[in-house]
């Protein structure tokens, strides 16, 4: 049997396209090389945030992303620790404090609540932070989410709509038909005929391009995150530091590893502590020095935390483009192959809203938002040198 | 979901293995008592809160936050923080690596839920 489409990869962004793709009629099969959403989705914190985002089309993808996230946490049957909690984000200093008010003011005038708060009144928000910070913005709109349980609610939800979910399935070749486009999806576990191919292999989703000769100057990001104890409620937002944002749109120094601060806690009572980016290949070794970092500005933020003691660490890996923008689209090379990846560290809250899109372009439906600057081809995806590709 | 356990039995020293029939001849201090959850409880100096406390047979040493549902001992090794319990009302700790000491008040270690 011929599918309408094969999505290469389970994680979050993979589960949305073949959840919105089985729920508009199509035949999808989703293939894994290895367990069911056991790669980047797996190994990061579950940030829904608008707060993070300037103007622009990210913005865009992540408000239809937002509202998308609401509809599912009702149409799906299980749970997946939606938490619409909100985010705090806290200047230290002076000098931040003056980019946050002109980042928030800018996010303000396209519609997204940013609330100022002072300094000696963040306590009334969050009553364990550091009392000597120079001012926040409260982002009632961000949200959190347990990755995971999300992939999985998604996934089983297309397979009772008809879906085929294959794990431990690696894909080995994707065959053409005559005239260029996509035939078919070639695996350790048999060939799958299909229509569209729909490549969301986060950072290995460069080794899925190169087998039809496409070129995507994709990266792994690495990023560390701490893992507390359990304890009893300290901290009840998304909180970082102003310096996150910059971290994320940095011109970035290859050999540089940026630490920034994100503090938020789980609804198992563990406090997860970010955040950490840096270009190192597939290492999964925890690097010591930076659990140091994240910990002492974790406990700057919350001086309460250094009396916590820490559960574990792991890493994962962000799927990292050069112009910090997903690639959602159909490759002008190649027709039926579809990009959807790209996301770096926004993949799960962006998740909803590219798996929208994907369904609109394999439809033909009118699409829920502008695309074009998610283009595949788009002129911003070079790679600059020195990035380990991985 | 898993089935709840049996509630534990607290009758002290149902499973502390004494005397003759200890193949490990391990030689005991006197015993102290403390307590746990109100509960008179018999231990040795040197043993951990864990060790005593399930050799009385307490098995469950607290409830998760969510659905209220048992912990106890689970990889014994200071890893998981499963088996937290409060020493004399202070903030939890690991029932496994913590050394028992004569008369302390011991608690579940249960986490408040929701937003203060």
């Amino acid at each position: 049997m011929t599918a309408d489409v094969v999505v290469i990869g389970s994680g979050l962004v993979g589960a949305c396209c073949a959840y919105e793709l089985a729920t508009a009629g199509l035949t999808v099969t989703v293939v894994d090389r290895g367990s069911l959403t056991s790669g980047t989705t797996a190994s990061g914190e579950g940030n829904i945030l608008v707060s993070d985002k300037g103007p622009g089309a990210e913005l865009e993808l992540a408000r239809l992303s937002l509202a998308r996230w609401a509809e599912l946490d009702a149409e799906l049957d299980d749970d997946m620790e939606f938490d619409p909690k909100g985010g705090v984000v806290v200047a230290v200093g002076d000098a931040e404090a003056d980019g946050l008010r002109a980042f928030a003011a800018a996010q303000r005038e396209v519609g997204i609540t940013a609330e100022e708060v002072a300094g000696d009144a963040l306590w009334e928000l969050e009553p364990h932070l550091a009392r000597d910070l120079a001012m926040g913005v409260h982002y009632p709109q961000d949200a959190q989410v347990q990755p995971v349980l999300a992939s999985a609610a998604l996934l089983r939800r297309a397979r009772e709509l008809g879906a085929t979910v294959v794990p431990h399935a690696e894909v080995t070749a994707i065959g053409l038909a005559g005239d260029g486009r996509v035939a078919s999806v070639t695996t350790s576990r048999g060939t799958f005929p299909t229509r569209w191919v729909v490549n969301a292999c986060g950072p290995w989703s460069g080794e899925v391009s190169r087998l039809v000769g496409v070129d995507l100057p994709i990266a792994p990001r690495r990023g560390h995150i701490l893992v507390t104890e359990p304890c009893e409620p300290l901290v009840h937002h998304k909180v970082y530091d102003a310096g996150y944002v910059g971290t994320l749109t940095a011109d970035t120094d290859p050999g540089a590893v940026e630490v920034s601060t994100v503090v938020e806690a789980t609804r198992a009572g563990t406090i997860l502590l970010g955040s950490s980016r840096e270009f190192v290949g597939y290492d999964r070794h925890s690097d010591g020095e930076v659990v140091r970092r994240i910990a002492q500005r974790a406990a700057r933020l919350f001086p309460v935390l250094a009396g916590v003691r820490l559960m574990r660490t792991y890493v994962g890996f962000r799927p990292w483009l050069p112009d910090h923008l997903p690639a959602i689209g159909e490759d002008p090379d190649v027709p039926g192959f579809v990009q959807a990846s790209g996301h770096e560290g926004a993949g799960i809250g962006l998740a909803p809203g590219t798996g929208v899109l994907v369904r609109d372009l394999i439809t033909g439906r009118p699409p829920g938002l502008d695309p074009s600057p998610f283009r595949p081809d788009r002129p911003g995806l070079r790679a600059p040198a020195g990035i380990a590709r991985g | 979901m898993a089935e709840p356990v049996e509630p534990a039995d607290h009758s002290p020293g149902s499973l502390r293995i004494e005397g003759a029939s200890d193949p490990a001849r391990l030689t005991r201090q006197p015993a102290i008592t403390f307590t746990f959850d109100g509960r008179e409880v018999v231990g040795h100096p040197g043993e951990s809160i864990a060790a005593a406390l399930l050799a009385a047979g307490i098995r469950q040493l607290r409830s998760t936050r969510v659905d209220d549902r048992p912990r106890g001992l689970f990889c014994a090794i200071g890893t998981c923080f499963d088996c937290l319990v409060r020493v004399d009302g202070g903030r939890p700790v690991r029932a496994c690596l913590t050394p028992v000491q004569p008369g302390v008040d011991l608690a579940p270690g249960d986490l408040a839920e929701g937003r203060p």
